[in-house]
C-alpha cells in the first residue's frame, strides 16, 4: 500500500489544468501533517541527541518539505523498496539525514527503535545517506552538490523507460553555491526533464553564516528561470502552499520545476531557529529537555 | 636492434565497435559523453542508438553524477571522455557519486598518456591510474591493443559495479593476437611469453614494447618472461608472486608516472609476499610537454631500451 492510498480518503483530486489547484486538502488533513511534523522533528532531536553529533538546524529546516513528501505527495512502497515504478527522493543536502531516517521509519522502511543507532558504529544509519545500508535512501549523499544530478540521471531513465515516477531533489540553499547544480540545472533543461522536480530548502543560513554574507544565489529565482525552470516561490513550513506547489510541479509539462521552499533554520525550536551556531552542533542535556518540551503535545 | 614490425590499430574504433555491440545485446546499456564524443567515438554508438546516448556537454562532474543515478535504476552506464578530464576532474564524483554506492557506471577514457602529444601537459594524463586504483570498489584496467580493448569493454558490462578502462588516441600495435590472449578476463594478466631470468611485466602500449625488450634480451642470452597486466586493480597477484620467485627479477613498464601507477601496485605486491630486485619504466615524477608521440616516449624513459636496460640493472642486482 503506498502512502498516497493510505489517505486518499482524506483528499479529492480536482485536476483543472496547470494554473488551478490541484488537489484540495481537508483541514484534518493538513493538522495531520503538522503533528507528523512534529513527531518527525521530536526524533531528529532525539537522534543527534543520542548521537553526540549531527546536523539539527538544516534538518529541522527541511522537514516539513520532507514531510509533504513522503506522507502525501510520493508513491512509494516501504514493502517494496525496489518498485520500479516508485517516485524517487534525492537528499542532496545529505547532512538533514536524521530527518529522512524519521520519515523512513515513521512510513515503514525499518523500526523507529532503529533511529537510536545513528551514526553509531555498526549501524544502518550513517551520518550521511548510504544508499547500500538503509532501506528507502535512494542515493548515496552528503558531498554537497551531487545530488541534482543523481535526480537528473534517475528522471532520464524514467522517461527512456516510459515511467512516469517523478524523481524530487532536495538541495540545499548554501550548496547552490557548487558550480555542480548548475551544470545540472543547464542539463535538466536541455534534455527537458519535467519528471524532476528540485526543491530548494532556503534557510539562508549556510555553516560559516549567512548565505546572503558568506556567498549570495540571489537572485535565486530568476537565475532558475534563466536556466530554463519553471519557478514556484512558497512558505516551506505552510502544508497547503507545499501540497499546492508539489502538485503544480507534477503537472509541469516540458521543462523541469524547481520550488524554492523558504524555510528557518532550526524550525520549530525556539533557541535553535534563525541560529547559524546549530548547524552541526548537538544540542546539551538542558536544551535537549527545553527543544522536547517545545516539540511535544503529539 | 630488433624492431617487430607490429600491425597497428587504434583503441577507439574498437572501444566503439563493442559499445554497439552491446547496444544491441544489451537494453540497459546507455551511454554518456562530455561534448567530446567524436574524438572518444561514442558518438558512433549515438548514431545507432539516439535514444540511449546522453551528451552532456563540457560538464564531467554533472555527467558522472547523472550516470550514478541512471545506474540506481539498473542501466549499465558507459561514460566517456578524455582521460584528463574524467578523471581528476571528477575524482569527488566518482568516489561519492559512483564507488561509495558501487554503481554500474563503467568509466572508458580516451587520450590517456603522455602520448597525446601535441596538446602538451595539460591534456597529458598520467597520474589516473593513481587516483582510480585508490577508490574502493574500482576495477581498473588498461588494455594492451585494439582487441583487447574490446574484450575489456564487453566484459565490463557484465561485470558488477564501477569500471574504469584507459584507452589512449594513437595507433597501438596489435600484440594480443596469439592463443593465450583469447580468453580476456578481468582481474587476470596473460603471460605473453616465456622466460627465467627476469619479468617484464608491462601495461597498456608498453606491453608490446616489453616483448621486443625480451626478444632484444633474448640476444644477450636472457631469458625474459613479459606478463600483460592489463588489469591493474584487482591485481592478480598470484602471477606475479609467481613470476617473481621463478625468475627473481622484475621490471615494469607503463605509460604513466612511476608515483603511485601500476609498478608501485606490483613492488607492494612483491615487497610483501616476494621480494626481488625491481625496477619501474614509467614516467619521472613531473608533467609532460608538447612533443610528437615518439619524442615524448624517448625524452620521458618509455622506450624498448629503457626496459632493456631495466632488465639488465635488475639482473646486476639479482644474486
Amino acid at each position: 500500500m503506498t502512502a498516497r492510498d493510505k489517505n486518499s480518503e482524506l483528499f479529492t483530486r480536482q485536476y483543472t489544468g496547470r494554473e488551478a489547484m490541484v488537489e484540495h486538502y481537508s483541514d484534518e488533513k493538513i493538522k495531520e501533517l503538522e503533528t507528523t511534523a512534529r513527531l518527525i522533528r521530536r526524533h531528529i532531536i532525539q537522534m543527534i541527541f543520542d548521537a553526540g553529533s549531527g546536523h539539527p538546524g538544516g534538518s529541522l529546516s527541511a522537514t516539513d518539505v520532507m514531510v509533504a513528501l513522503y506522507f502525501d505527495i510520493m508513491e512509494h512502497n516501504p514493502d517494496d523498496i525496489k518498485w520500479p515504478d516508485r517516485d524517487r527522493f534525492v537528499l542532496s543536502k545529505g547532512h538533514a539525514a536524521p530527518a529522512l531516517y524519521a520519515c523512513l521509519a515513521e512510513t515503514g522502511y525499518f523500526p523507529v527503535e532503529e533511529l537510536k543507532t545513528l551514526r553509531l558504529i555498526g549501524s544502518r544509519l550513517q551520518g550521511h545517506p548510504d544508499m547500500r545500508k538503509t532501506p528507502g535512501v535512494e542515493a548515496s549523499t552528503g558531498s554537497e552538490g551531487q545530488g541534482l544530478s543523481m535526480g537528473l540521471g534517475m528522471a532520464l531513465a524514467g522517461k527512456l523507460d516510459n515511467k512516469e515516477y517523478i524523481t524530487y531533489v532536495m538541495v540545499g540553499d548554501g550548496e547552490l553555491n557548487c558550480g555542480q547544480c548548475w551544470e545540472a540545472a543547464m542539463s535538466a533543461a536541455f534534455f527537458k526533464a519535467d519528471n524532476l522536480v528540485a526543491i530548494v530548502d532556503r534557510n539562508k543560513l549556510q555553516l560559516d553564516g549567512p548565505t546572503n554574507q558568506i556567498m549570495s544565489i540571489e537572485p535565486l529565482a530568476d537565475k532558475w528561470k534563466a536556466f530554463g525552470w519553471d519557478v514556484i516561490e512558497i512558505n516551506g513550513h505552510s502544508f497547503p502552499e507545499l501540497l499546492d506547489a508539489l502538485h503544480k510541479a507534477k503537472e509541469t509539462k516540458g521543462i523541469p520545476t524547481v520550488i524554492i521552499a523558504d524555510t528557518v533554520k532550526g524550525k520549530g525550536v525556539s533557541f535553535m531557529e534563525g541560529q547559524v551556531g546549530f548547524h552541526g552542533k548537538c544540542p546539551s542535556e538542558e536544551e535537549y529537555n527545553q527543544a522536547m518540551a517545545e516539540l511535544g503535545g503529539i | 636492434m630488433t624492431k617487430i614490425k607490429w600491425p597497428v590499430e587504434p583503441q577507439r574504433p574498437a572501444f566503439a565497435r563493442a559499445l554497439v555491440a552491446l547496444g544491441n545485446t544489451h537494453k540497459d546499456v546507455v551511454v554518456a559523453s562530455a561534448d567530446v564524443s567524436t574524438s572518444t567515438m561514442t558518438g558512433v554508438f549515438a548514431k545507432h542508438f539516439p535514444e540511449r546516448h546522453y551528451n552532456f556537454g563540457i560538464a564531467e562532474q554533472n555527467m558522472i553524477s547523472a550516470c550514478a543515478g541512471l545506474a540506481t535504476t539498473g542501466k549499465v552506464v558507459y561514460a566517456s571522455t578524455f582521460a584528463i578530464f574524467g578523471t581528476g576532474r571528477v575524482y569527488d564524483q566518482i568516489r561519492q557519486s559512483v564507488c561509495y554506492p558501487r554503481l554500474n557506471v563503467k568509466l572508458v577514457v580516451t587520450h590517456a598518456g603522455i602520448t597525446v602529444g601535441g596538446d602538451g601537459a595539460t591534456h597529458q594524463m598520467i597520474e589516473d591510474i593513481a587516483l582510480m586504483r585508490a577508490l574502493p570498489n574500482m576495477t581498473v584496467i588498461v588494455p594492451a591493443d585494439a582487441p583487447e580493448t574490446e574484450k575489456a569493454v564487453l566484459a565490463a558490462a557484465d561485470h558488477e559495479g564501477p569500471v574504469y578502462i584507459r584507452l589512449g588516441r594513437a595507433n597501438v600495435p596489435v600484440c594480443t593476437t596469439s592463443e593465450e590472449c583469447q580468453d580476456f578476463e578481468i582481474g587476470k594478466a596473460t603471460t605473453m611469453r616465456e622466460g627465467s631470468d627476469v619479468t617484464l611485466v608491462g601495461t597498456g602500449i608498453m606491453v608490446a614494447k616489453c616483448i621486443e625488450a625480451a626478444e632484444e634480451l633474448e640476444k644477450h642470452n636472457v631469458s625474459a618472461r613479459v606478463i600483460n597486466l592489463s588489469t591493474i586493480k584487482p591485481l592478480d597477484k598470484r602471477t606475479l608472486i609467481k613470476a617473481a620467485r621463478e625468475t627473481g627479477a622484475i621490471v615494469t613498464a607503463e605509460e604513466h608516472s612511476v608515483v603511485t601507477g601500476m609498478g608501485a601496485a606490483v613492488a607492494l605486491v612483491l615487497a610483501e609476499n616476494a621480494h626481488v630486485p625491481m625496477k619501474r619504466v614509467g614516467i619521472p615524477d613531473s608533467f609532460g610537454e608538447s612533443g610528437s608521440s615518439d619524442e615524448l616516449m624517448q625524452k620521458y624513459g618509455l622506450t624498448v631500451d629503457d626496459i632493456v636496460d631495466g632488465a639488465h640493472d635488475v639482473l646486476k642486482r639479482k644474486k
